[in-house]
């Protein structure tokens, strides 16, 4: 014991007079390339999704594609329009954000504040769990319990309709549900953390003040947590728009305009499902969806970040 | 004394720097271990690709000891897009066993390819349907080397006993929506097909003459999910290669012909084509080389390869 307290104040001493200033900057060094390795990958694969994105462009032309509604890759006249496709993807994930964020919100407030203990120990690890069940598997699910039961409501809807394209239950519908369910984890595991976050003197004011517990909890709490509420929402879209597995699964993969009943083609699923075959041109536009995707992503997390500083700010 | 303590504490910073180090190191080294793994493995894997093709470099051997002298050269096959996965693994089987040969394919079309065979451009033509009268009378020579057969499957509740070249056209561009109307029970049509680009898809569109104008409601990227989708949903019809039909589908006769390789090779059921290689004259005034190969590709090794690739054999 003696001895390694002799040791040890001469071993840094010895370490910082010779060595020391080359270990630091041999840290130093290590610490900064880590960093630039997720700046190195954003940039990456920047690079090579406008490197491989936009000779299709230039073949195409950027109207016919972002305007144009007819997909017909491998026809006689090829014809490489994505508009239906843009529109399911805002579209699909706007109305799953609409389904899927006031519920997870209201759980996170009944998690966080009405809930018992013994409830809460039910509903927390259940939350859990769904956040960690793979995308393909809520794909399964939708296929066999989702599909059926959709397409016994669209038989029954369209029952008189000469029109309508019978499609199996795999629409737009049954994919907004599988997106809405599976945004469900990230909404509620964030809002209630911000939701527990807020002070406890601000609940405590409203029902000094004689407000009732709903209307603390919309008029106080929620207000309070509004930052990290709309966190949690940014990250659904992020989930919901960067999602193909589960929706390949259920949403019938047919390029149309966005209606509910309709088998609709996702910007994701648009690459997943003709990758396998696809060449030339064909291929080409491909990876032009994907720099569409890209950008698309982009704006979204900008705007939604401007949005978000702005709510830290009012509060 | 001061000497001896000095070299002990500078024994102890280099153990303390090697320890730092080595921790400091700890998910490299496993990360560098795991790369070891996978070297090793694709090593193996190498090693065994390698006594694979052994056995095939021997009998190569023999084979060429068998005639006067090794064959080399060169063949040009030009055609058929459709035929491209059946050409392109023939000609990799076929240089395994004749390293001196070079096998090379285009693919830009059936026409083209008989054009380029007539032109004396290419030794052998590609073609995935019968050969014209008029290029028959310029010489060209039909010889078939595999089938390509296609199924049309229902889901196993389906009461409709068989479907015309007319129905089908009908149902898959849109005109008959209802089961109703093609000999079934009043069940709406759920018309379910693969992706642009899918070989499968273009030869039916391509056998009924309707390219491009199929409405699909359902655009799956894989035969499996085709068949799952059949399989499940009351009403659905979808086309898959003819070999992978199994229980969980019916598949219907067209014409009255029940889907059969055996009735493929006779003639009668239409929703197949034939793979032509053409050659100008018959194969037996062809070059060696050439007639070599038609002896690999007629032959037992060349046939197992058009089956490995689903399609039927000729005998």
């Amino acid at each position: 014991m003696k001895a390694e307290k002799s040791i040890l104040p001469g071993a840094g001493s010895l370490i910082g007079k010779k060595s020391g200033a080359a270990a630091e900057r041999a840290a130093q060094i290590v610490f900064t390339a880590c960093a630039s390795f997720a700046i190195l990958a954003v940039a990456s694969i920047t690079l090579y999704l406008v490197l491989s994105g936009t000779p299709a462009i230039f073949q195409v032309g950027l109207k016919e594609i972002l305007f144009s509604t007819v997909w017909a890759p491998t026809a006689a006249q090829p014809r490489y329009g994505i508009l239906y496709v843009i529109l399911t993807s805002v579209v699909g994930t706007g109305l799953a954000i609409l389904l899927g964020v006031p519920v997870g919100i209201l759980t996170a407030v009944f998690l966080a504040e009405v809930a018992d203990e013994r409830v809460a120990a039910v509903v927390k690890p259940a939350v859990e769990l769904l956040a960690g069940i793979p995308s393909v598997i809520y794909g399964l699910l939708g296929i066999y319990l989702l599909n059926p039961a959709m397409y016994r409501l669209e038989r029954w809807l369209f029952r008189d309709s000469a029109t309508h394209q019978f499609t199996g239950g795999a629409n737009l519908l049954s994919a907004v549900i599988v997106l809405a369910i599976m945004i469900l984890p990230t909404v509620i595991n964030i809002s209630e953390t911000a939701i527990r976050a807020v002070p406890p003197s601000i609940k405590a004011a409203s029902l000094a003040l004689g407000g009732s517990r709903i209307q603390t909890i919309f008029k106080s709490i929620l207000p309070a947590a509004k930052s990290g509420i709309v966190t949690a929402v940014v990250l659904g879209v992020g989930r919901a728009i960067g999602e193909a597995m589960a929706i390949t699964l259920v949403s019938g993969s047919s390029v149309n305009a966005p209606l509910p009943f309709r088998s609709v083609r996702f910007l994701t699923t648009a690459i997943v499902s003709e990758m396998g075959y696809s060449s030339g041109t064909h291929r080409q536009m491909l990876f032009t969806i994907g720099l569409v995707l890209f950008v698309f992503i982009m704006v979204i997390n900008l705007i939604l970040t401007r949005v978000l500083k702005k709510g830290g700010q009012t509060p | 004394m001061k000497k001896k303590s000095t070299t002990i504490l500078a024994l102890a910073g280099a153990v303390i720097l090697a320890a730092g180090s080595l921790a400091g190191c700890g998910s490299n080294a496993a990360a560098s271990s795991g790369q070891t793994d996978v070297t090793s493995e694709s090593a193996s894997q190498t090693s065994r690709a390698d006594a694979a093709s052994a056995p095939t470099d021997q009998a190569s051997q023999a084979d060429a000891s068998g005639q006067e002298e090794s064959l080399s050269g060169s063949i040009l096959m030009v055609g058929s897009t459709s035929m491209e996965t059946l050409a392109t693994a023939l000609a990799e089987g076929y240089m395994e066993l004749h390293p001196e040969v070079t096998v090379s394919a285009e693919f830009v079309g059936s026409g083209a390819g008989i054009e380029a065979v007539l032109g004396g451009t290419a030794d052998i033509g590609n073609s995935s349907r019968n050969l014209k009268e008029e290029e028959k009378a310029a010489g060209a020579v039909e010889n078939v080397v595999a089938i390509d057969g296609i199924a049309v499957c229902v889901d196993p509740a389906n009461t409709a006993s068989g479907l015309t070249k007319q129905q089908l056209i009908d149902i898959y561009t849109g005109k008959v929506t209802n089961w109703a109307q093609a000999g079934g029970a009043d069940v709406p049509i759920v018309v379910v097909g693969r992706e642009a680009g899918s070989g499968t898809r273009s030869a039916f569109e391509e056998i009924l003459g309707i390219e491009d104008q199929c409405a699909y409601a359902n655009e799956l990227d894989s035969t499996g999910a085709v068949m799952a989708k059949v399989a499940s949903t009351p009403g659905a019809i979808g086309y898959v290669s003819l070999d992978v039909v199994d229980d969980t589908v019916t598949a219907l006769p067209l014409d009255g012909v029940e889907a059969t390789a055996e009735n493929i090779k006779a003639g009668g059921y239409f929703l197949s084509r034939p793979f032509v290689m053409a050659t100008m004259g018959d194969v037996s005034s062809q070059s060696p080389l050439v007639q070599d190969w038609f002896a690999y590709v007629l032959g037992e090794e060349g046939q197992a390869i058009a089956s490995s690739v689903g399609l039927i054999t000729v005998e």
